[in-house]
């Protein structure tokens, strides 16, 4: 029995040494709790609420009974409405909307006309995420009663679907630009990271501090290698996928590096400041993890940002991932610029000031 | 006299546990001067208040003419600092570790080839310089990192139990270097729980539970000790030991092979004959001589002896 009591002193001592050890104690806890939430939430493809805007040429009554039908869905909630087509599609490229429906002068014509097979409207529909697309291409035999009853047209599709930037919708084209930005999340965070805390374990920070050397100097120099790793794997990321996977390469490489390099800094920021959190490489991993995770979940990669909860929304919008997936997305496959994607650009510039700001201060050059 | 370090009432708490307790130091410049003490005494974290690493909770520090922690940053290109923990980096070889600290302290890039060239020459290092960090001895290390902390010739150095690694041989090498730097004018504040490296000081102070007790050169102090040391040989000295440690006056009792070390108070005049009086197992084989007192034995003496 002598083994048993051996045993259960040593599982005592491990508990009081995690119950010491605060941070680990409180991942054990939350990440099962806090992913476990956000696996919930994300996964739903039960898709609602897409943001789509409207091209009503018709101006009538029938157009606006199809518009209002198409709000009853639910699947979608219209933000938008623009003059031209044009315009419509400039807004589907920038990411303002994932699809418009455009509604014809002739639409009470098409209505009318019994005999004819012409669908009454047209979805323009942006294919860079499969699912969302699916979800809007399930729009094009909605049954419109209201105008059914009148005219009762029974063969023809309501609507007429075309797929921008993936029509074939393949998965490759979707998940590729993700990936870099999943990579990066994973890559740039965790290098960083146990980078100045390997630092902090074997001392070389106590000599550091003692030197004129700057806690902003030493951030900026600790960044400064990893961003052209970044770099170096976005250029394999996306010549693979283009190569192997016959990703379209659609966008400006200056607008690819540019929203690269913005991810990059935000991520490498977050590292710095998890460097200075953590005493342990282990915790630094842990915190990765921590970010990575969601990061993976909630930013648009695996599950589109549509079919998620408010809750889990206000969390995706926190992470540079999500910002990125989108950035990345919209410029590679929809060839839109930093400008057009101005909301993404501005938080991940701020994200990355602010972060800097913080991980500086947080590094005192004390020992205090 | 101009001092390189002056320091009056130095304190640092952490919590409720004082590490440091109204410390006053004037260090002369150009000297070496020691802080002996054991582990947890305060000499690391006296170390730190005096560099600028850690604010001290109240006390005036001025050192090279510089107040702390006020100008902490002006401070930081004139001092040296080398920590307890070699702390340059492993993984780099001894010219990358050295560029790197040059670099930092922004030396003149067409003298720092030079300067690295000449520091491993002096520090025995010339044929090592391409070798990791790691692969050294624990002795060539210590002055590896010498190297470093000298790099931008400071005219203060600080070096943290620098030897508590080194074996002997090392350890007089070390403080040959030391020496060097201090008759080419660098003050040195070196601490140590070493009795020899200690007694190699100008100056010392000895420090127990965060105070400074004592402060002279390492001769005042041996020569002004406030006890008597007293040699007994002879059979049963672990039985004597404990008789003698419960006589009056006795301050300390150590056994040093086939001898024990007495430490007496001063006030007692006639130590051996008190001895012989008032110990009652002492037997006349018991041979008494009292002895030139050692740095261990103020040592004893100031931080309240074994009892």
């Amino acid at each position: 029995m002598k083994f048993l009591g051996r045993i259960a002193a040593i599982t005592l001592k491990e508990f009081r040494q995690l119950s010491r050890d605060r941070l680990t104690f409180g991942m054990v806890v939350m990440i099962p709790l806090i992913q476990l939430l956000l696996f919930g939430y994300a996964i739903n493809n039960n898709i609602r609420n897409i943001n789509v805007g409207l091209v009503d040429q018709a101006q009538s009554f029938a157009s606006r009974s199809i518009i209002d039908a198409v709000k009853a869905t639910q699947v979608v909630q219209v933000v938008a409405s623009y003059n031209s087509i044009q315009d419509a599609e400039a807004a589907i490229t920038a990411g303002q909307v994932r699809a418009v429906l455009v509604l014809p002068h002739d639409l009470e014509q098409r209505a009318a006309n019994k005999a004819s097979q012409q669908p009454l409207g047209q979805w323009l529909i942006d294919g860079s995420d499969n699912i969302v697309s699916s979800a809007l291409l399930g729009l094009r035999n909605m049954p419109l009663q209201e105008l059914q009853r009148n005219y009762s047209q029974q063969n023809t599709p309501s609507f007429e679907a075309v797929l921008y930037f993936n029509p074939e919708r393949r998965t490759p084209v979707n998940i590729v630009p993700g990936l870099l930005a999943v990579i990066l999340t994973m890559t740039m965070i965790l290098f960083t990271a146990t980078a100045i805390v390997r630092e902090k374990e074997r001392g070389n920070i106590e000599l550091l501090i003692t030197t004129p050397l700057r806690s902003l100097e030493l951030m900026l120099g600790k960044i400064i290698p990893f961003i052209l790793i970044g770099l170096t794997q976005m250029t394999i990321i996306l010549s693979l996928g283009h190569f192997v996977f016959d990703v379209p390469i659609n966008g400006q490489p200056v607008q690819i590096v540019g929203a690269t390099l913005l991810f990059i800094s935000a991520s490498l920021t977050l590292g710095l400041i998890i460097s200075t959190i953590a005493k342990t490489q282990l915790q630094a991993m842990q915190m990765t993890v921590f970010i990575l995770l969601p990061s993976i979940l909630l930013s648009g990669f695996l599950f589109p940002y549509e079919g998620m909860p408010a809750p889990a929304r206000y969390i995706a919008e926190a992470l540079p991932a999500t910002h990125f997936v989108r950035m990345i997305r919209g410029v590679v496959l929809r060839d839109a610029s930093l400008l057009n994607m101005q909301a993404d650009t501005a938080f991940l510039a701020g994200f990355t000031v602010i972060g800097l700001l913080i991980a500086t201060l947080k590094f005192k050059k004390s020992l205090d | 006299m101009q001092f390189a370090i002056e320091a009056h009432g130095l304190t640092r708490r952490f919590g409720t546990y004082t590490a440091v307790d109204k410390l006053d130091l004037c260090i002369p410049r150009g000297s070496i001067y020691g802080f002996l003490g054991p582990n947890g005494s305060g000499k690391s974290t006296s170390i730190r208040l005096l560099t600028g690493l850690l604010t001290p909770d109240a006390g005036t520090i001025n050192i090279l003419g510089l107040d702390l922690p006020r100008q902490t940053e002006l401070l930081r290109t004139r001092i040296g600092y080398m920590t307890q923990r070699f702390s340059l980096f492993s993984d780099l070889t001894l010219i990358e570790n050295l560029q790197f600290i040059a670099r930092i302290y922004s030396l003149n890039r067409k003298l720092i080839k030079s300067r690295i060239a000449e520091l491993l020459e002096r520090y025995d290092l010339a044929d090592r310089g391409h070798l990791l960090a790691d692969s050294l001895s624990g002795g060539q290390k210590q002055r590896l990192a010498l190297a470093a902390a000298t790099i931008h010739q400071p005219e203060l150095l600080f070096l943290d139990e620098p030897t508590s690694a080194v074996d002997p041989e090392n350890r007089r090498d070390f403080w040959e270097k030391l020496f060097d730097l201090s008759d080419a004018g660098t003050t040195i504040l070196v601490s140590t729980h070493y009795m020899d490296e200690a007694e190699r000081c100008h100056y010392l102070a000895i420090m127990y539970a965060g105070v400074k007790r004592a402060d002279d050169t390492p001769q005042n102090l041996m020569n002004n000790m406030g006890a008597n040391v007293v040699e007994i040989s002879g059979p049963g000295l672990r039985q004597l030991k404990q008789l003698l440690l419960s006589v009056p006056h006795v301050m300390s009792v150590a056994q040093q092979g086939v001898q024990l070390r007495v430490l007496m108070d001063k006030a007692m005049a006639e130590p051996v004959a008190y001895i012989r009086s008032a110990t009652p197992g002492l037997q006349p084989q018991h041979q008494l001589a009292v002895v030139r007192p050692s740095l261990e034995d103020v040592f004893v003496t100031s931080t309240g002896g074994g009892h």
